[in-house]
């Protein structure tokens, strides 16, 4: 019986539901010392003076150090050369929460106090808090070697004023893709400890390869004797694929100490300092006819960088622009984008990075086909959706392919669950009563690029290659080790690798580990990120059981003296096809494998070992259709979800439980873009938002109960058919969201609202319309 | 940045008189009774009080005692007790409810509702129950015990009536059995503070009182007299922000909060049972 689509209790579980996970901020090595950091209060300011004597005269503290103490360090790596991210920044700060100076001191306690210690003389520069003041005229520079505040500009792709001007209707939007904090629960986290045997640095990351050979290269030093370990990892989100500059720093006063040094953000620091996402505006036009087909799309992203771009956030408006004709047939797409600093917080990988952005844009803009043509949004997806037949479908980018999927299966399963009618008649009866909430209804048909991926792809992030590694290990008693280079960090790859571990193998499922994390013991690895685990990593398990399992059923054949072709596994024994009383058990030829004398001739002992570095041709395109159901209340201007309904296609499920719990997770992140979360700034560049009263992460009582149905397009680039579900929920429900609540308010004539769409902005536009 | 108190020095106090011997003795020392206001503060370094003064372990000043015409509350009850407590909900019913309503399960069981009210927050919801019911404060002081109403206690922006040598000990919360209540709170995220937030008690001396109306805890003057003098409701709930300076933040400018305090005054009244 294949577990894959069992729904399998996680493995992971016993462990974190009982507070016995191992986290690095659980780690308490001898002779442990603290790290606190002393961040800017300015947004952007001359650093006159560090006065760190205060600090230093403190009992306990071990080391104070601003800019001139690591000087013989490089920048933080992924920074962009002349805008480099100092470790400790000497000159100038340039955001709220840039380093200014660290201290050490034995226990954690007297390094805050410490770092209170230290005494800034800052002299205020003139900021750019927004895109909009990066660009103005004479705007103030964040970065000398720049022209301005622009990083990159790539101007259209194509000149489509031919289409435009023949177009028979067109229209214009501007958005705004609202800045994220990724408020993982557990903040960004180190302990390293440099000895003489080398450097050992504990860290809460979701990629420990790419780490360990980043800091390899960053204090000279060889791989061989740096060692990353990522333990358990309590949410990342893909702001822990970032270098964060405290790693570096604890394992440089840990050189100069001879001591550990640990370093544990605090929640206050974890707003300003982890990198944040999303961050974008668009300038859209799309030119169409009466009947909703659109005949061409511009799309101008602006992408706010902050104030260090980093190589990863250099890529968000790619992949936005990428992904910009979304599920849609649209012949002419022509995009543009712009990377611009800030004096904010850097932005990077936030889940779904770049195609949040793309699939809220292009559903957005469905949405104002169809206001403009008075057609149903559900028959102008339909009339612009790439036919079930329509794949591989090369899309305007050289980037993107879709390889697979049925977007009006999709949108077709999720109307078995909608009763759209009746609530298009709800809506128009409350719409009469004005003592009634409004309703809205809103749609999204998207789809993501994940599965990172195909050779090169990650490569263009500074990783190493693009494949994942897969070792499997049979142990003398029949059970099995599997190494994964991906690093989970709350996906439960622990419990889905062992499945397709399981299946390839015929070992019970509770007699498979799946370990990860750990420089030491796993083999070079990529990560987690990108949807990329099962896809790929998962891809490798299979690859590699598979070819043990061949080489177990040689030996077992030279056992049983027949023919391997005749070799069957069943509840963990080898036996003949069709002769069940002629087996042997795998533990018995798990113990065998190690013995020359029991071996067929020209078989080497431990055979049952294969490692992988599994490739992959293409991306894959996880997609779905999701509605949202709105009451919004006409006196508060409170947004009441209602309803929720998710139809996923994702390829194979591996574990149902485990994709509707990405799937969950996802929409709930998505939900909070769209209602309650934004990363804000006033005027000069002080963050509004910087402790979680102000920033607001939704709680379970303010999400809804989900409805969810499945659509399943197997990924054409592995053999499991599984296309990865990580990013989807926060990609598919942002637009489904706003969808409704413009829908709920379009009698007023209301077009767009950007995120979130909060009580007060639309109290504001309730009470101008009456 | 945050997280991390100053040093302080911790002194338990096992009475009422052994706290009011310590907050003499001790400088710059700070009561501690559920923390819940207290230590966030202390955390983000706002206040580094040089001595806390644990003082719930003081068995004197908890639970609710009926003493006939009010409800003598002791000023460390926790939420937790006062939401579950029958005699609360029969007698002063605004109360319980309220008390239910304030943060989560863990900030109800620890938070207590002398530390609630003497914070003097205008954003807690505690203190609009008090103005609202026309409770009475117990103050405990070197010179003995005085009495200070719910109207004279909220004095500024985080400041109550209590001296630097006092300790509120209890509230007496005048019977209310059998009367209407009504009590809306509107925030963006379930279990925040409140944005705007109206209590309303019916029946005899009826009142009416905000939350995050401005500065201070306070009532809604005008609304409480027009519902004393038998208004109607739409009547009452537009005179709901009169007199009131709103704060303004990132959830709701100043206009907004005084839409939201007629929008709730009226489902408050509505939920008392007024019609």
């Amino acid at each position: 019986m294949s577990l894959i689509g069992a729904k399998v209790l996680r493995k992971e579980d016993p462990n974190l539901i009982t507070g016995q996970g191992l986290y690095v901020d659980d780690l308490q090595p001898a002779g442990c010392a603290f790290m606190a950091t002393v961040r800017s209060t300015q947004p952007h300011a001359r650093i006159v003076a560090v006065d760190t004597s205060a600090a230093r005269s403190i009992d306990g503290v071990l080391a104070a150090w601003t800019a001139t103490d690591i000087a013989n360090l490089p920048a933080r790596p992924s920074s962009l050369p002349g805008m480099d991210m100092p470790l400790i920044t000497g000159d100038v700060a340039r955001f709220v929460g840039d380093i200014v100076a660290v201290v050490v001191a034995a226990d954690r306690s007297t390094a805050a106090d410490a770092a209170e210690a230290v005494i800034v003389d800052y002299e205020p520069l003139p900021a750019v808090a927004s895109l909009g003041q990066a660009l103005a005229t004479d705007a103030p520079m964040i970065h000398p070697v720049l022209q301005g505040n622009t990083v990159f500009f790539q101007d259209y792709t194509e000149d489509l004023s031919a289409e435009f001007a023949a177009a028979p209707r067109t229209a214009s939007l501007s958005l705004v893709n609202n800045r994220c904090a990724p408020v993982p629960i557990e903040p960004n986290v180190v302990l390293a400890d440099w000895g003489p045997a080398g450097l050992t640095v504990w860290a809460a990351f979701q990629a420990p390869h790419h780490l360990r050979n980043t800091i390899a290269a960053f204090f000279g030093i060889s791989q061989d004797t740096t060692r990353v370990i990522a333990p358990d990892v309590g949410g990342g989100f893909g702001a822990k694929i970032n270098f964060a500059s405290e790693i570096f720093l604890a394992a440089a006063l840990s050189r100069a100490l001879s001591r550990p040094v640990k370093y544990t953000q605090t929640r206050s620091e974890c707003m300003v300092a982890m990198f944040h996402g999303r961050a974008q505006e668009h300038k859209v036009d799309v030119a169409f006819d009466d009947s909703g087909k659109i005949l061409a799309l511009k799309v101008q992203v602006t992408q706010d960088q902050g104030a260090y771009p980093d190589a990863t956030g250099m890529g968000l408006p790619v992949l936005t622009t990428a992904m910009s004709a979304g599920c849609y047939k649209i012949p002419k797409v022509a995009v543009s984008w712009r990377n611009v600093v800030t004096n904010t917080t850097p932005v990077a990988a936030y889940r779904g990075a770049g195609r949040p952005e793309a699939s809220y844009m292009i559903e957005r803009v469905i949405d104002l086909v169809a206001d403009e043509t008075g057609v149903d949004p559900i028959e102008v997806r339909k009339t612009n959706f790439i036919p079930a037949d329509g794949f591989p479908y090369q899309t305007h980018s050289p980037l993107a392919v879709y390889d697979s999927g049925n977007f009006a299966g999709a949108l077709d399963e999720l109307l078995r669950h909608v009763d759209y009618p009746a609530l298009k008649a709800e809506q128009a009866a409350r719409m009469a009563d004005p003592t009634e909430k409004l309703l809205g209804i809103g749609f999204s048909s998207w789809l993501e690029i994940a599965g990172f991926g195909p050779p090169g792809s990650l490569e263009a992030f500074g990783h190493l290659a693009s494949w994942e590694s897969a070792q499997v290990r049979v142990q003398p008693d029949g059970s099995a080790i599997i190494y994964t280079g991906a690093s989970p960090h709350g996906q439960g790859t622990v419990t889905t690798f062992a499945q397709i571990a399981a299946d390839q193998l015929g070992i019970d499922f509770d007699r498979i580990s799946v370990r990860h994390g750990d420089t030491a013991v796993i083999p070079q690895g990529i990560g987690t990120m990108g949807s990329r685990a099962v896809a790929v990593g998962g891809e490798g398990v299979k690859t590699a059981s598979t070819r043990v399992f061949e080489r177990a059923k040689k030996i077992a054949a030279h056992l049983l003296e027949a023919t391997e072709d005749d070799i069957v596994v069943e509840n963990e024994e080898f036996h003949v096809r069709g002769t069940p009383s002629k087996s042997v058990p795998w533990s018995q030829v798990a113990w065998k494998s190690f013995q020359p004398l029991e071996l067929p001739a020209g078989m080497e002992p431990g055979s049952l070992d294969a490692t992988v570095f599994q490739q992959v041709p293409n991306f894959s395109f996880p997609s779905g259709a999701y509605c949202c159901v709105v009451e919004i209340d006409r006196e508060t201007g409170e947004v009441e979800i209602r309803n929720m309904y998710l139809v996923d296609d994702c390829g194979t499920v591996i574990n149902p439980m485990l994709v509707e719990g990405q799937v969950h997770g996802g929409v709930a992140q998505g939900i909070a873009q769209a209602l309650y979360e934004h990363m804000q700034y006033d005027e000069s560049g002080v963050p509004r938002t910087a402790t979680l009263m102000d920033y607001l992460v939704p709680a379970a009582p303010d999400l809804p109960g989900y409805v969810s149905g499945r659509t399943v397009t197997l990924n054409p680039s592995n053999t499991l058919g599984a296309k990865g579900v990580g990013e989807s929920g926060s990609v598919g429900a942002p637009p489904a969201v706003i969808n409704a609540v413009v829908d709920a308010l379009s009698h007023l004539g209301v077009k767009h609202i950007d995120m979130p769409a909060t009580p007060q902005k639309i109290w504001s536009i309730l009470r101008g319309s009456k | 940045m945050g997280m991390i108190p100053a040093r302080f020095d911790y002194r338990q106090a096992g009475s009422v008189a052994e706290a009011l011997q310590l907050l003499v003795s001790c400088d710059d020392a700070k009561l501690l009774a559920g923390g819940h206001s207290l230590v966030p503060l202390m955390k983000m370094r706002l206040v580094s009080p040089a001595t806390l003064i644990d003082i719930s372990g003081i068995a004197e000043l908890q639970g609710v005692a009926d003493t006939g015409s009010v409800l003598r509350v002791g000023a460390l009850t926790r939420h937790r007790v006062v939401e579950r407590s029958q005699v609360v909900a029969q007698h002063v019913p605004l109360l319980a409810h309220v008390a239910g309503l304030v943060g989560d399960p863990q900030v109800r069981n620890r938070g207590t509702i002398g530390g609630s009210l003497v914070h003097g927050d205008p954003a807690a919801d505690l203190p609009s129950v008090a103005l609202a019911t026309g409770a009475t404060m117990i103050v405990t002081g070197p010179a003995g015990e005085r009495r200070i109403t719910a109207a004279d206690f909220f004095v500024d922006f985080l400041e109550t009536a209590v001296g630097p040598d006092e300790i509120l000990t209890a509230i007496e919360f005048p019977k209310r059995t059998g009367a209407g209540f009504g009590y809306e709170k509107f925030v963006r995220r379930s279990m925040d503070y409140a944005i705007v937030g109206v209590a309303v008690q019916a029946g005899e001396q009826p009142g009416i009182a905000l939350v995050n109306m401005g500065s201070v805890p306070r009532r809604a003057e005008a609304a409480s007299q027009a519902l004393a003098s038998g208004a109607a409701v739409d009547a009452v709930a537009a005179l709901a922000a009169d007199g009131t300076n709103p704060p303004e933040d990132l959830n709701a400018n100043a206009d907004y909060r005084r839409h939201l305090a007629s929008v709730l005054t009226k489902r408050a009244l509505l939920a008392a049972g007024y019609r």
